[in-house]
This record gives C-alpha cells, sequence and structure tokens, in this order.
C-alpha cells in the first residue's frame, strides 16, 4: 500500500532551534525533499517550525521551537530548495536568519518597493528593462526586471506580492465553513487542486473518510482542471509565437473541456464541487456514459492540432533551447510540478502519493528530458493526453453518484493536519494546526508557483529578451497563488 | 496620364486599409472565424482622426514631427514607385535609389520618436529595427540593382517590365526576394507579429506603442502605405502584360496581383510561426544571397545569348 497523500499529527514535541536545524539538515542530507516549511508565531516571542519532508517512505513532519533572540541559522546556502521558505518565515515572523544570501521580502506591500535594492549590473552598454506590474494584456500584476546586455539578458528579478489578499488569515478569522469557498479563490485556475488538498487535511484531522467514489468524482474534477489549464497554456504559447492554429484550436477545445466541468458542478472552474466530507455533485450513471464521446471527439481533434504544431519546423525552431532548466537545477532550486517532470525530474505526487483514486487507476507518470519551452509544452500535450485517458477509464467506474456531504465534526486539540494534491502546476499543499480548544490555530496554503517563480528567473539567464513571454507562459505560474 | 494618376490616387486611398483588410480576413478564415470588414483598418483610422493625440510630459518635438515625417517621405516614395505599372508619377534616373533613401528618413523619423518616449520598450524596438534595416537594405539593392542591371536601365519605369528569356530566372527570383522583403519592411510574420501584445517581443508596433489618435492613425497609414508599395513594387514585376501597350489591363493584373500578394501574406501568417529574433538577420541575408544570384544570373546573360 502506497503512503497516503495527508498527514496527520498530535501533540508533537517540539525540537529546540539547534536540534531542529541538525534534524532537518540530516534528513535533506539523506535525499528528502522539503515540501513545505513555514512558521507561525505563538505567545512570548516564540516561533514554531513546521517542516514537511517527503522521501521513499512517504511523508515526515519536524517541529522545533525558535526565539527572535537567538534566530535560526539558515539552511539555503547548502539547500537552495529552501530558499523562498526560509525568506517567507522570516517575513511573516520576523525571526532572524543569519546566514541567509537573500531575504528579499516575498510579498511586501508595494511601498517600500521603490527603496529596495534590486540587483543591479554595471557597464557602459547595460541596460535594465522594467515591465509591470501593470501589463499591456489582461494578466496578473508582477514586476519584473531584466537585466541586459543588448538583447540578451543576464538576470532577471522577480517582484510580486501585487496580489496578496491576507487570504490564510481570512480563512481563520471566517467560520470553518466558510473556508472550502475561500480556499478555491487561492487561484482561481486551480480551484480544485487547492480545495482537495484542503479536503484532504480537514478530513485526515477529523477523522473522516469518504468513499472510493467519491475520491475517483474528486480526481475527475483535478484531471479536468489540468487538462482545461494545459489547453490554456499551449493556446497562450502557440499565440505568443504567432502559431495561428495552436492558439486558435486549442483555446476552443478548452471550452469542451471547461463546459464538462460546467455540466457535472454548475461551474466551468470547478468552484463549488469539492467540499470536506465528499462532493456536492456526482456524476449519474447517464452523464458518465455520455461523456466519453465528448472526450473521443476532443482526443481527434487534440491529436490533430498536436501534430500540426510538433511537426511544424517553425515552431520547433522557435521553442528548442529556449528557457532551460537542466535536472540538477530543478533538484537544487527545489522545482515542481510540470516544469520539474519537463525537466526529467520523477515528481509526481499522483505517482508517489496516490490516495485511494490513483491506487485504484494509476496515472502514468508523463516526463520530458530536455526542460526547454519545447519539453515543457511537449510534456503539457502528453498530460492531457493521459489524463483524457484516465477520465474515460474513471467515467466507467460504477456508482459514481455521490452520498451527501458527510458531517465535519469537532476537531482534535493540539492537532497537525497536511494535505496534498497533484494540481495541474504541481504539488498543492494545505496545512492546518488546531490549538488545545480544537480551534484551528494556523493555517498555511502553498501553490506551487511559489517554488517555481525562482526556476523562471534562472530559465532566463542568457536568453532573449524576446524569448521572455515564451518562458514565462510555458511555466504558467500563478501571481495570487504566490501572493495568497 | 491622366488616368494613372487617378489610379494612383485611389490606390493611394484604398490600399492601405484594403490589404491589411485582407491579410487579417485570410488569418481569420485560417483560424476558423469569419473576420474582420475587409475596410475595417479605414474604419478604425476614421475612429483613430477623431480622438485627440495624448503626448507624454517627456516627449519633445521629434515625438510629434515623426508621423507626419513618415506619412510625407511614404508618400513622396509612392510618387517614384510602379504603384501602377508603368512609371512612378515623377521617374527619374536611379530613382529607385532615393526611394529606398526617402523611406529611409521616415524610418529614422519613427525610430527618433520611438528614443524621444525615454520608454526602454521603445528604445528595444528602436535598436531592433535599425539593426534589421542594416540588413535588409544591401538585399532591397541587390535586387533592385540586379533589375536595373539586366534591364539596363535605372528607373523604376523600366526595370520593372519584363525583358527577354531571362526574365523567366531573374524575375522570380528577384520577385521571391521582394516578398520576403516585404515580410521585413511591413512588419510581418515570420520577423514580427502586428496582432502580438508582448511589448519585449514587438518591432514595429512597439515604436507607435506611445502613439494616439491621429498621429496613431498617421503612422498606420504609412505602415499600410509600405505594405502597399512593396506589394506594389512585386506586382509591377511579375505583371505580364506592360503598361502602355494596355494600361487599364496591366492595371487591373496589378491589383488583382497586390491582393494575391496580400492573401500570400495571410497564408504565411496562419501557417508559420514566427523566428527568433537572433535569426532574422539571417533571413535578411537569404534575401541577398538570392539578389546575389539574380544578379550572377543577370549578367552572365549576354554571354549566354
Amino acid at each position: 500500500m502506497p503512503p497516503p497523500p495527508y498527514l496527520v499529527a498530535s501533540s508533537l514535541t517540539p525540537l529546540s532551534h539547534g536540534a531542529f536545524v541538525h534534524a532537518l539538515r540530516e534528513r535533506l542530507d539523506a535525499g528528502a525533499r522539503a515540501l513545505t516549511y513555514f512558521g507561525a508565531p505563538l505567545a512570548d516571542g516564540v516561533i514554531e517550525l513546521t517542516a514537511l519532508l517527503q522521501d521513499d517512505q512517504g511523508l515526515a513532519v519536524l517541529r522545533g521551537h525558535a526565539t527572535g533572540d537567538a534566530g535560526l541559522p539558515a539552511l539555503t546556502v547548502q539547500f537552495p530548495q529552501l530558499h523562498i521558505f526560509e525568506r517567507e518565515i522570516h517575513e511573516q515572523t520576523g525571526l532572524p536568519m543569519p546566514g541567509h544570501p537573500w531575504l528579499k521580502p516575498v510579498r511586501s506591500p508595494v511601498a517600500p518597493m521603490g527603496a529596495y535594492p534590486f540587483f543591479q549590473m554595471a557597464g557602459k552598454e547595460v541596460h535594465e528593462v522594467a515591465v509591470g506590474p501593470i501589463h499591456a494584456g489582461v494578466i496578473e500584476p508582477g514586476h519584473f526586471r531584466f537585466m541586459c546586455l543588448g538583447e540578451q539578458v543576464h538576470h532577471l528579478e522577480i517582484q510580486l506580492g501585487f496580489q496578496h489578499r491576507g487570504i490564510e488569515a481570512l480563512v481563520l478569522q471566517r467560520p470553518l465553513a466558510h473556508a472550502p469557498a475561500l480556499v478555491e479563490t487561492i487561484a482561481g485556475d486551480t480551484s480544485i487542486g487547492h480545495t482537495w488538498a484542503f479536503c484532504r487535511a480537514l478530513e485526515a484531522m477529523a477523522g473522516v473518510t469518504v468513499p472510493d467514489e467519491v475520491e475517483i468524482v474528486r480526481a475527475i474534477a483535478l484531471e479536468l482542471e489540468r487538462v482545461a489549464m494545459h489547453l490554456t497554456g499551449l493556446s497562450g504559447i502557440a499565440t505568443d509565437i504567432g502559431f495561428l492554429q495552436g492558439g486558435t484550436t486549442w483555446g476552443r477545445l478548452r471550452t469542451t473541456i471547461i463546459n464538462l466541468s460546467m455540466q457535472l458542478c454548475g461551474s466551468r472552474f470547478g468552484r463549488g464541487w469539492l467540499r470536506p466530507g465528499g462532493v456536492r455533485f456526482g456524476i449519474d450513471a447517464e452523464t458518465a456514459r455520455r461523456i466519453p464521446d465528448v472526450l473521443a471527439q476532443f482526443q481527434r481533434d487534440m491529436r490533430t492540432v498536436s501534430a500540426l504544431f510538433e511537426t511544424s519546423l517553425s515552431v520547433a525552431g522557435r521553442l528548442h533551447e529556449v528557457g532551460t532548466v537542466t535536472a540538477e537545477t530543478a533538484r537544487e532550486l527545489g522545482l515542481v510540478g510540470m516544469v520539474a517532470r519537463a525537466s526529467s525530474l520523477d515528481l509526481d505526487q499522483r505517482v508517489a502519493l496516490p490516495g485511494r483514486a490513483y491506487t485504484r487507476l494509476p496515472m502514468p507518470h508523463a516526463k520530458q528530458l530536455t526542460g526547454d519551452v519545447w519539453a515543457r509544452a511537449g510534456l503539457r500535450i502528453d498530460e492531457i493526453g493521459r489524463s483524457v485517458v484516465w477520465l474515460q477509464q474513471a467515467l466507467a467506474v460504477p456508482g459514481l453518484d455521490a452520498p451527501p456531504l458527510q458531517a465535519i465534526g469537532p476537531l482534535p486539540p493540539d492537532t497537525l493536519a497536511i494535505g496534498v494534491c497533484e494540481g495541474w502546476r504541481g504539488e498543492t499543499i494545505h496545512a492546518l494546526q488546531t490549538d488545545a480548544n480544537g480551534n484551528l490555530r494556523h493555517f498555511k496554503a502553498q501553490d506551487p508557483s511559489l517554488r517555481n517563480w525562482f526556476g523562471l528567473a534562472v530559465a532566463l539567464r542568457g536568453n532573449d529578451i524576446s524569448d521572455f513571454p515564451i518562458c514565462n507562459k510555458s511555466f504558467d505560474l500563478s501571481y495570487c497563488g504566490s501572493d495568497l | 496620364m491622366l488616368a494613372s494618376l487617378v489610379l494612383h490616387l485611389l490606390g493611394l486611398v484604398l490600399l492601405p486599409f484594403l490589404l491589411p483588410g485582407v491579410i487579417n480576413r485570410v488569418k481569420a478564415w485560417w483560424g476558423g472565424r469569419r473576420g474582420a470588414p475587409l475596410l475595417q483598418p479605414l474604419w478604425d483610422t476614421r475612429r483613430l482622426l477623431g480622438k485627440q493625440p495624448v503626448y507624454s510630459e517627456v516627449t519633445t518635438a521629434v515625438f510629434r514631427l515623426a508621423p507626419l515625417v513618415v506619412v510625407a517621405t511614404t508618400l513622396v516614395a509612392s510618387l517614384l514607385a510602379p504603384l501602377v505599372p508603368g512609371a512612378g508619377i515623377l521617374p527619374f534616373a536611379n530613382d529607385f535609389v532615393a526611394f529606398a533613401y526617402v523611406v529611409g528618413l521616415g524610418r529614422m523619423f519613427l525610430m527618433l520618436a520611438a528614443l524621444d518616449t525615454g520608454s526602454p520598450f521603445e528604445g528595444m524596438g528602436a535598436a531592433r529595427e535599425a539593426t534589421f534595416a542594416v540588413f535588409a537594405e544591401p538585399a532591397l539593392f541587390l535586387v533592385l540593382g540586379t533589375l536595373a542591371l539586366g534591364s539596363g536601365h535605372g528607373n523604376f519605369a523600366e526595370l520593372m517590365l519584363p525583358h527577354g528569356w531571362q526574365a523567366f530566372l531573374v524575375s522570380p527570383l528577384c520577385a521571391t526576394a521582394l516578398f520576403l522583403l516585404l515580410l521585413i519592411e511591413s512588419a510581418r510574420l515570420p520577423v514580427d507579429d502586428p496582432t502580438t501584445h508582448l511589448e519585449l517581443t514587438m518591432i514595429h508596433e512597439v515604436m507607435i506603442l506611445d502613439h494616439s489618435g491621429v498621429d496613431l492613425a498617421m503612422m498606420q497609414y504609412g505602415a499600410g502605405l509600405k505594405l502597399t508599395l512593396y506589394a506594389g513594387m512585386l506586382a509591377a514585376l511579375v505583371n505580364p502584360f506592360p503598361a502602355h501597350n494596355q494600361p487599364l489591363l496591366s492595371a487591373l493584373v496589378s491589383l488583382a496581383l497586390m491582393l494575391a500578394t496580400a492573401v500570400a501574406i495571410g497564408f504565411v501568417e496562419s501557417l508559420v510561426a514566427r523566428l527568433r529574433m537572433r535569426l532574422i538577420p539571417q533571413f535578411a541575408f537569404v534575401i541577398a544571397a538570392l539578389g546575389v544570384v539574380a544578379l550572377l544570373l543577370a549578367t552572365t546573360q549576354p554571354e549566354l545569348g
């Protein structure tokens, strides 16, 4: 039996800050990956640290306590995959992190930005191009500063935080029943990915087990979201390079998929579909019989347009060897999800932590070797194909009419619960912590974008500035998911 | 002469709007859409003419002057180029050299206006325009010079006319080169993408980002006219009917050929992805290479004959 995609731990004994750092270093040295690492302020200036690690055995948690006086020695230099977590902990709790090379605020308010020391390159012919936070297209706000020599980018510094809504705090302020609707808006394009991770954490904490069929309906929702968003990204890449057939046809095909979500749950983006304790909409036998026909036609059109894209010399010439992330860089920076898989890493939580849905119907792992824009586009085409085949199998499972939602009872005291879900972009992680009375004390949501943004900055080094749009589109990261 | 003048004026008024309209319609068809009216660019221009331009505080008179210079130079160039087959309106010896540099003057003001805004995007666009123009100019002279050498005449009126058997080899090569040159000069795919909204990838569009109202209308008319002039040259080159024998038929065939050029651009834009920016100089080299081959053919012809 594979390890479950969630973790519950009651009354964790916190390590002292020295022992915590030592243990974390030891586990990472032994080859574990950090999935998330966050801090929460307790009374008396104590900062509670939580690190979620993953190795072949599954998930494991480390808990430690640190104080502002002593600080916490940063591990970023030794393990660059921790850099964003340590920056976030420093920003959210004020905990000093001696030894961290770059404690740049993750989501600081806009006001201090003018004073912020951006990286600078010196030289007579060097120039800087600043883009955003207001863009020419209808996209989210983010500030990009390119340090260029002619057309070549030497470094890109990304400044985010313009969409910070304080959603983690909002979830704690409001009644628990309001949380799922808030969680669905963490990143509007990953409603299902976030909500499923949240459901997993909350159900694990409350000791609720939903039937296998409910898990399969959730996975159907997740795969529909994945297919729709991969189509959005592919259509975007095709439009950005002026490849008309891809831009129009993939865009049209996406409508087919989001309309299926509409048909199944009343929302094209899967809002209101998943809830702790089950799903609000099951799939009746008649609908489950009809959808595969729609999918079969979708597959036919998809194959045609993908073949046009993959065999076009002008497309290949445009996308090969642009924005390359090597496997080594991806591993070192802790990149996740489809970006990591396009750089040949084996990193798919549907395979590592399949849960009941993907244990019953396994999802084959997709992978590309070259780590460039071409690989990321190819991976998405590949994943659409695999997801559609999987959907056809899943819709044949009997009994997908969902039972009514199970009630979530009172939560146990002093318990940590973490849920993991492989959304279309990568692993989405939600952590809940209760206090001594069983009330939620801390909530942490993590979109894969948080970790992958720096990968985009590194991918662009040495590339042409005119290649930024396709690099950006191929990473397809969320601003609001990272800004929370 | 009068008929030719009237046709010329009609061409100046209509074609700079109609040709982009045709390109857009062809792209719409390939994309499975119905597409905008053929004269939509004209209606857009009318709308822009009713709007007051907005000027950034940092811009100077250069920025305001540029649209006028762009339109004026392109109009002057249109008097030299064979828009209606046969002669330009003001033919003189070696007028094709004047054509190239009058167009170049407009290009210079376009780039100066872009630099005048102080925007890093526009500066990048101007730098790209300048760089690619450096590669496109020799290609243009190789093509027109070859035709001049082959025909023994130094003005547009004569050098475009088909003559002798060598036209079968030289003309197609030069026509291909002119078509590719047109893609560079009028900022079409695979060199530039007129529909993109991504400032970092633009060449021509980024230089007119800060222009608005009447100024923008002039810039767009100038660009449309430049496209028309290149399409006109291409049409004059492959037009099989000499203008002095059958002027009306020749003019109609040229019009059809210009529309066919627009359709061909639409096909290219629908079927080909954009080139990587650093490959555009090589694209211009291909044009120059075609010109060199045509030149060799044209100069060896007398010995063969």
